[in-house]
């Protein structure tokens, strides 16, 4: 068992999204550092991805950048493993299922174990498609997160009753990115996990207020953040770190009041 | 070929959002049933011959066999085709499984606009809404394949992402998937894709090699020493191959866009220079950098400029079944005013690429030999581009 668990023990976890190397390693960094500080229970890191189909035009965005500015996979373990000296929180890794095969997908996942990674999310390997990953996570005790959609329906008791980590409930159809209203019915969605397991779940896609986070997070476990914090580093760049650090607090003070 | 988890070998597969898998897994429970179905076979073969005009000729290109002076040589005219390509079997295809499915809405990705326009072609057919995603930058150079899309009453969606080149309407087109799944259906143009399009199109695209069978056994009594058409994702290749497969002796040759060479970054020859990934849905051969990033790739040819090849082509060449070839822009363009001069048919620059290489080992081989080439489209919407390479700047 990794130290996912650690994210959403007594709390409901506020979980924000971070692009590596947008626009360079060492605003990662400091953003990761702020966000920690600020309440973060657990941070999902991006490696970037050439083409990522899973995602809207603002995480695309921040791929974009990071590769223009010659973000690698081996980069990203140098900074996780710089990280971890000071950082305790769980940490987990968000790509495409190429990233980690191309790399040598034992070597990837030995790599995230041996720099403290606690889990991977691969948004194009579904349920049918996870045994090549899951039996390598598996060996090296890092946890395959499992997504839920919205369309699911059958699938969820399937999923959930095999999910290590938390679950990554996908709020909406379509891609990642702000939305003003989630229409999805989560509750029910919610309810379905909770009767086939007792791994926490975590809402995302779409969220970017303090309202719908805390509206997200009072339904579920937790809320995850992605493109409205990477709007906050497209507008600021590298001075974005302070900017996050004060958006995750707001964010963490609105799920806080649900206790 | 497939086994029952959509794998060519190591190929194929699902990789694809949770989003989409119960929209696959419904594709493919009614791809199941309808394929056995009588009334819609029936209604299929209708379409592939009343409106569609099939089936198409195998042509005996005498003049370019004595100039050659080597093995004998077909032409299966897939550009005589309603809308000019091979494309229009495997969209009436889907077109009318959707149908069955209670879809209202196609959408599209399309490279050199082939597909696209068959795929407005049928919606407009069968009542259907029609959005077409084709990067920006072959807009540009099908400029006429996309006011044909428009005529047709599609909607075309300029994809500015990425190199805003086939690979990413790809993309666009299954984001937008993703978004709107209830009343629509992706009509993926090639056999790639998750599980189980690569089956659905290649079983749609393999009245082309049934035909060449039939054709050439009643021309020339016996079955021919190669079959050859150009692989981008492989529609045509694998529709030509298909019912060759168990016949051992007939060679199957499929001609990647080598681009402006194959010792260059700039090129498409998936087989020749790639290595095996994940993307798109399937594995397969990819051109991609060290890291797993999928690489920029290049052709004159927009229907070939795509960095990834159908799963079941990466397991013929596996397995050595089938041989891929790289052919350059140049040789394409020589096989392009070859052709037009020799034959008087003008092939699109995807199906130039196969007849590049029979010209390359037709010469080679003995007279009582025979080959078949796919013409996979008709050349008129790559005049003004051939133009342009030779220096000349025609308006259309």
């Amino acid at each position: 068992m990794s130290n996912i668990y650690k994210a959403f023990e007594n709390k409901k976890a506020f979980i924000p999204f971070i692009t590596c190397g947008d626009p360079d390693v060492e605003t990662t960094k400091a953003v990761i550092r702020e966000a920690v500080k600020n309440g973060a229970d657990l941070v999902e890191i991006g490696i970037p991805f050439s083409d990522p189909t899973a995602e809207g035009p603002v995480i695309q965005g921040a791929n974009l950048r990071a590769l223009t500015g010659g973000i690698t996979t081996d980069k990203v373990f140098d900074m996780v493993e710089e990280l971890r000296k000071d950082i305790t929180i769980p940490m987990v890794f968000m790509t495409y299922a190429n990233v980690v095969f191309s790399y040598g997908s034992e070597k990837f996942i030995s790599t995230c174990k041996k720099v403290g990674i606690d889990g991977l999310i691969l948004p194009d390997v579904p349920f049918e498609e996870k045994e090549e990953f899951l039996n390598l996570c598996e060996k090296y005790d890092v946890d395959l997160i499992s997504l839920i959609a919205p369309t699911s329906e059958n699938r969820i008791a399937m999923i959930a009753s095999k999910a290590k980590g938390f679950i990554y409930v996908v709020s909406s159809l379509g891609v990642t990115g702000t939305r003003s209203e989630i229409k999805t019915d989560l509750s029910s969605i919610v309810k379905v996990i909770r009767e086939n397991t007792d791994v926490p779940c975590a809402i995302g896609f779409g969220i970017s207020t303090p309202e719908q986070a805390a509206k997200m997070a009072g339904i579920s476990d937790g809320a995850i953040v992605g493109s409205a914090i990477i709007k906050i580093l497209e507008k600021y760049g590298k001075d974005a770190a302070p900017y996050v650090g004060e958006y995750v607090k707001s964010m963490k003070d609105a799920i806080n009041l649900l206790r | 070929m497939t086994n029952p988890n959509g794998r060519f070998g190591i190929h194929g597969g699902q990789y694809i959002p949770e989003t989409l898998m119960n929209a696959v897994i419904e594709l493919e429970k009614a791809y199941d049933h309808y394929k056995n179905d009588p009334e819609f076979n029936r209604e299929l073969t209708e379409l592939f011959n009343e409106y569609a005009g099939r089936p198409s000729r195998l042509y005996y290109a005498e003049k370019m066999t004595k100039d050659l002076g080597g093995a004998k040589i077909y032409l299966k005219r897939e550009d005589l085709n309603h809308t000019g390509a091979h494309k229009i079997n495997n969209v009436l295809g889907q077109a009318l499984l959707a149908k069955k499915m209670g879809k209202t809405r196609l959408i599209a990705e399309t490279g050199a606009g082939q597909h696209g326009v068959a795929t407005a072609t049928a919606a407009a057919l069968m009542g259907m809404e029609c959005v077409v995603f084709m990067g920006e930058e072959d807009t540009k150079r099908q400029a006429l394949n996309v006011y044909r899309m428009r005529l047709l009453g599609a909607e075309v969606i300029p994809v500015k992402t990425g190199t805003a080149t086939l690979k990413d309407a790809v993309s666009e087109a299954m984001r937008e998937w993703t978004s709107r799944i209830d009343d629509t259906h992706y009509c993926l143009g090639s056999v790639m894709g998750p599980h189980p399009f690569p089956t659905i199109v290649r079983d749609f695209q393999a009245v082309i090699s049934k035909e060449i069978k039939e054709q050439i056994l009643e021309k020339e009594h016996r079955l021919p020493d190669a079959v050859i058409a150009c692989v981008g994702g492989g529609s045509n290749a694998i529709g030509t191959f298909y019912n060759f497969i168990e016949d051992k002796d007939v060679k199957l040759i499929g001609c990647e866009a080598a681009g402006r060479g194959i010792d260059g970054f700039e090129t498409a020859a998936t087989i020749n220079t790639g290595r095996v990934g994940i993307f798109h849905g399937m594995k397969s051969y990819f051109c991609q950098d060290e890291y797993g990033q999928i690489a920029p790739v290049y052709s004159i040819s927009a229907g070939l400029d795509y960095p990834g090849i159908g799963p079941e082509h990466a397991h013929l060449h596996d397995i050595g079944r089938a041989q891929y070839v790289p052919v350059t822009d140049d040789e394409a363009v020589n096989a392009f005013e070859y052709l037009a001069k020799t034959e008087g048919i003008i092939p699109a620059i995807e199906s130039a690429h196969a007849v590049a290489h029979a010209m390359k080992i037709a010469p080679q081989m003995g007279k009582d030999q025979i080959i078949v080439i796919t013409i996979s489209g008709r050349g008129d919407k790559d005049c003004a581009a051939i133009a342009r390479y030779r220096g000349e700047d025609i308006h259309e």
